[in-house]
């Protein structure tokens, strides 16, 4: 349990690197989690080659939710789209190193599902997008 | 106080150990209380002895169902002071209840443009079931603003009357803030202007005595949950003439009196709302927890989590970065939402649990207060008849704990 909050959990919490908004930007999303009103906007910036120039989130919620948007940005940023499409629950708690149970998994997952969201063009994030 | 010694006995769950090897702590009553061994065992019993359909068979068992459905009905009218328990309407929990009147006293007296009344501290229980009304009739809602200090703002509330409300449904008790409102003071300035009248009670008639005749209340709705009792159950009191004149809510077996291939005949009261075969397991385990409270008493229960909170809020608030959410405790129950400087409430929860402290963090279904107050969530600790202030004490230690992972 103390794992939860590993050192580097806490340090992406207190101090992200990839807060922030992009403007102008190509893609973007926001979205909440109904269950704790944890909000999340993604930003990005495609390049002609359809790989992820730059990513910003921002937005509001726990240390689970907002450290695991910084470990996503850092992660997609050169990726092709394609590539993001791909990723799932597995990856984030991959990126995470922890095991959560089924009401932080939605604080975790919210970063994809919005990132997902936002890639696909639909108009609100499910939980279908990161299983 | 109570003697928590004796009363924690009658909670086999707070000898429950978690995973991190800490006794569980218990502050998340107003989500939903625990169930001591009477409950337990009237509904364990009901199922090894009595159990059978209600109502219609003749046998042994269902004439022995059937009476203790009916005898916890008498059990629960009485709890409330109710004129009759056939003013007692079994509904599956608070929600229900509400949704029950939105559905049919509402669908049949009001219309668009008319105004319904509510507060900007409801549960959305109390809040989605006029929403839905308003989209498909057009009704129209104002709500009673809440003070900085938590309180309703009653001079607001009389300029509201002003606008002529045909119901007036607010929240006895706050389930964020702890705020017990003045409810007979609400309910009668309603009537002056005849305004029908809701209580949310889902928080008050678990903690407080309640009597829906000096209150003067057209319906109050509660849960059988929150009080001692199990989930799947709960009440809706009515005043005999207003749930009379209403039609039918759910329609099917038990609330009707004769049906032929293209009509039916509704049932009298209290059966004309308890379509289906109800929850009769959870009506006999709703009895016992009415019959539990009331062995102990409910201004007894009242006042020790008095003390309880009065003690909890003045140790919370010397926590640096704590704020708590509320008034003083003189004029709320036992519930402190609070928030932890620089911490979100679901690590301030998680940490928390690690030493197998239970508390709620989010917006507790009450979005609308949190923005109010201008934020996503709280953490909330909250009270009952089984807490001690050594849990206070517990809760306390714990977000101190929290305070150093996160500095």
């Amino acid at each position: 349990m103390d794992d939860l909050y590993r050192e580097v959990i806490i340090e992406h919490y207190k101090n992200p690197s990839y807060r922030g908004k992009l403007d102008p930007h190509d893609i973007t999303f926001a979205d909440n989690n109904p269950l704790c009103g944890d909000h999340i906007q993604i930003d990005l910036r495609v390049d002609a080659d359809g790989k992820v120039a730059d990513a910003r989130f921002d937005g509001h919620g726990c240390a689970i939710s907002q450290a695991s948007a910084d470990l996503l940005m850092e992660s997609i940023i050169g990726q092709p789209l394609e590539e993001v499409k791909k990723l799932n629950k597995d990856s984030i708690l991959e990126m995470l190193g922890i095991d959560l149970g089924p009401v932080r998994l939605k604080c975790a997952l919210l970063s994809l599902k919005v990132l997902k969201a936002g890639v696909y063009g639909l108009g609100e994030a499910s939980d279908a997008l990161v299983e | 106080m109570l003697n928590t010694d004796l009363i924690r006995k009658d909670f086999p769950i707070l000898e429950r150990v978690t995973a991190s090897g800490a006794r569980v702590t218990y502050l998340d009553s107003t989500a939903t209380s625990q169930k001591p061994l009477a409950v337990i065992e009237a509904m364990s019993d009901f199922y090894r002895r009595s159990n059978a359909n209600i109502h219609r068979g003749v046998h042994t068992l269902a004439e022995e169902s059937t009476a203790l459905y009916e005898n916890a009905r008498e059990k629960i009218a009485e709890f409330i002071h109710a004129p009759s328990a056939r003013q007692i309407i079994y509904t599956r929990n608070t929600t229900e209840s509400i949704n029950l009147v939105a559905y049919s006293w509402a669908r049949a007296n009001l219309k668009a443009g008319d105004l319904v009344i509510l507060t900007e501290m409801e549960h959305h229980s109390n809040l989605v079931p006029w929403h839905m009304l308003a989209a498909e009739r057009g009704i129209e809602l104002d709500f009673i603003p809440v003070t900085a200090d938590g309180l309703l703002d009653l001079d607001a509330y009389r300029s509201l009357l002003a606008r002529d409300p045909k119901l007036v449904s607010f929240t006895h008790m706050s389930n964020v803030l702890g705020t017990v409102n003045p409810a007979a003071e609400i309910i009668r300035l309603a009537r002056d202007v005849g305004a029908v009248t809701l209580v949310d009670a889902a928080q008050s008639v678990p903690h407080l005595a309640v009597d829906v005749q000096s209150l003067d209340a057209d319906f109050l709705a509660f849960s059988a949950h929150k009080m001692c009792g199990p989930t799947g159950i709960g009440a809706l009191y009515g005043k005999a003439a207003l749930l009379e004149s209403m039609p039918p809510f759910l329609g099917g077996g038990d609330m009707i009196k004769e049906v032929k291939l293209r009509s039916f005949r509704p049932n009298t009261l209290p059966h004309k709302f308890e379509a289906g075969t109800p929850a009769i397991a959870e009506a006999v385990g709703f009895g016992a927890a009415v019959d539990y409270l009331t062995k102990i008493g409910m201004d007894k229960i009242a006042a020790h989590e008095h003390e309880i909170t009065e003690y909890a809020l003045e140790r919370l608030e010397e926590i640096p970065g704590v704020k708590v959410f509320g008034p003083s405790a003189d004029k709320k129950g036992g519930v402190a939402a609070f928030t932890l400087e620089g911490v979100h409430p679901h690590d301030v929860a998680q940490i928390l649990d690690q030493d197998g402290i239970a508390v709620r963090a989010g917006h507790h279904c009450a979005q609308p207060l949190h923005e109010k107050f201008g934020i996503p969530a709280t953490s909330r600790a909250s009270f009952y008849l089984y807490n001690t202030k050594e849990e206070v004490d517990l809760l306390v230690n714990g977000i101190y704990k929290v305070k150093k992972m996160f500095s």
